[in-house]
């Protein structure tokens, strides 16, 4: 991917996932993390891994971000009032933000000395992926799958629980 | 010609297409809903009364746009400045990218270059177009919530649930396409239809998978949001829906965005249920009927015979929409989740089990 096209793009997800934080209006929050996700799809797109990419846009920007703000419009976060920032707050956010940011740039400067792996032949396609997922990992994956099941299920009774009580 | 010049032409072309269409549809429209209600449609757009025949056509995609463009950009009182600009350029963008990943014609040879004929050679196209198609929700939802209007918060309420129920039957339905074909690249699956079932029945999508083009055409209707499906807009319940505060071209956008919907949704099911660009008997060296000699035909016509055999696909598949919409009156909220929940999404999991079923058994068709 050429810096050209590297470094705007990537300033802009930055540039969105700061605006995730600062919004005060709800739905500008999600907005700006709708921004946030199709961006780093974009990236994903521009690295060679399509399919991800893709996938990305379908499930968290096209439909996990689409409930958000179903959600945010649905139960009007409006009325919410906003949460008062204090000193502490901010002063241990700076340190816990500083400590991961120091964390992860250590970490990936040791991980990859020479960051020019060349892509084998097919990288990032549906086949590639498939292969890794259904063939190397497939306990692993099915095991995620029984838990987004049960997950789902889950969420499914307590919110039946609190239908009935109602009634 | 440079490679970039190649690529923005192809892009230029893809756009452009789309664009015409729509427009065009515009006028069909409307020349369609007065045949079908037995009336004349737009026949008062003339150039001053000048000239002597009717140019309807012409003057109807003149007036139009003249007219929403020089009407006030109304803002309603409390709207979100920003989101309330921003929402009709959401509605209109996922509509118009879709059709980069649509191919609309074989792949040509100029000058020892091999030039693919559609916008963007993806390898995952298809998804590309379900991802862009899920996209297409932000324009409503931000249009009704930044308009601080009850009517239009409905309406938006509305269509995301509407679109999101939809996406599932039409993510499902296109999973046993991808069965079928074993490849998530349209081009690959349009070259997949090129073959002749005995020699004589094109194998085209929909010989083998009719359950699948209804539940993808009807589920696409409904993501374009249209009568029967156009709860979110609902003119007798909600004003106009989720964009009732919006007004020249803010509102033109809207409705390009339907329309643009609309090509999208025929150019899909072309693509991947009636052999996209491909002709029946034509291939490159030219017409193979059946129990007949083959007609030699030049390449060049073979492109062009290609690319008329798309729009015309596509066009009918356009028409038979507008058919729908002025023959079908709108569904209960009720009903359209019912046929959404219970009727399509079980359809296509029946539809991707028997097809992983007949595929394991016997192998893909194509």
């Amino acid at each position: 991917m050429s810096p050209l096209l590297f470094y705007p793009l990537a300033a802009l997800t930055l540039a969105g996932a700061l605006g995730v934080v600062v919004a005060r209006n709800p739905v500008r929050g999600a907005m700006s993390l709708v921004a946030t996700l199709f961006l780093v799809a974009v990236l994903y797109a521009g690295l060679g891994a399509h399919l991800v990419a893709a996938l990305q846009i379908i499930v968290y920007a096209g439909a996990v971000m689409v409930l958000f703000l179903f959600v945010i419009m649905l139960l009007g976060a409006d009325g919410e009032p906003p949460v008062a920032v204090r000193k502490t707050h901010l002063v241990a956010t700076l340190v816990a933000g500083s400590v991961l940011a120091a964390g992860s740039v250590a970490l990936l400067a040791g991980a990859f000395p020479e960051a020019t792996v060349q892509a084998v032949e097919g990288f990032g396609g549906a086949k590639a992926l498939g292969r890794v997922l259904l063939k190397e990992h497939i306990v692993a994956f099915e095991l995620t799958s029984v838990f987004l099941l049960v997950a789902v299920v889950g969420a499914v009774v307590m919110a039946g629980q609190g239908g009935t009580e109602e009634r | 010609m440079a490679d970039w010049h190649i690529a923005a032409l192809r892009a230029f072309i893809a756009i452009f297409a789309i664009l015409q269409m729509s427009v065009f549809l515009l006028w069909v429209e409307r020349k369609g809903s007065a045949l079908i209600q037995n009336r004349f449609g737009a026949n008062r757009a003339s150039i001053f009364g000048l000239l002597p025949i009717n140019l309807g056509f012409v003057n109807t995609l003149l007036a139009d746009p003249i007219k929403l463009f020089t009407k006030e950009d109304f803002r309603p009182d409390g709207a979100d400045r920003f989101l309330h600009t921003l929402a009709p350029f959401l509605a209109l963008f996922p509509a118009l990218v879709t059709f980069a990943a649509i191919p609309f014609g074989d792949t040509i040879e100029v000058a020892g270059r091999h030039i693919e004929m559609r916008a963007v050679g993806l390898d995952v196209g298809l998804l590309f177009v379900v991802a862009m198609v899920s996209m297409g929700v932000y324009g409503v939802v931000l249009a009704g919530w930044a308009s601080n209007n009850r009517w239009a918060l409905l309406g938006a309420i509305r269509g995301s649930a509407q679109m999101i129920s939809y996406e599932v039957a039409l993510g499902m339905a296109l999973v046993a396409m991808v069965l079928c074909y074993g490849t998530l690249d349209l081009q690959e699956m349009v070259r997949a239809q090129g073959r002749h079932i005995g020699g004589v029945v094109p194998a085209w999508g929909i010989v083998y998978q009719p359950l699948a083009f209804l539940i993808v055409f009807v589920s696409g209707m409904a993501e374009s949001k249209r009568v029967p499906f156009d709860l979110p807009e609902a003119e007798s319940e909600l004003i106009a829906g989720y964009f009732t505060e919006y007004s020249g071209g803010k509102q033109a956008a809207f409705m390009l965005a339907d329309f643009a919907e609309v090509v999208m949704v025929a150019g899909l099911s072309a693509t991947l249920f009636f052999g996209g660009w491909q002709v029946p008997f034509l291939s490159t060296d030219g017409w193979n009927f059946p129990g007949m000699a083959t007609v030699a035909v030049a390449p060049w016509v073979v492109t062009l015979l290609q690319l008329a055999a798309f729009t015309v696909k596509v066009l009918f598949l356009c028409w038979l929409q507008i058919l729908l919409r002025w023959t079908l009156p709108r569904f209960r909220y009720d009903q359209l989740m019912d046929l959404g929940w219970k009727g399509l999404i079980p359809l296509a999991l029946a539809n991707v089990l028997l097809t992983a079923l007949v595929v394991l058994l016997w192998g893909q068709p194509a």
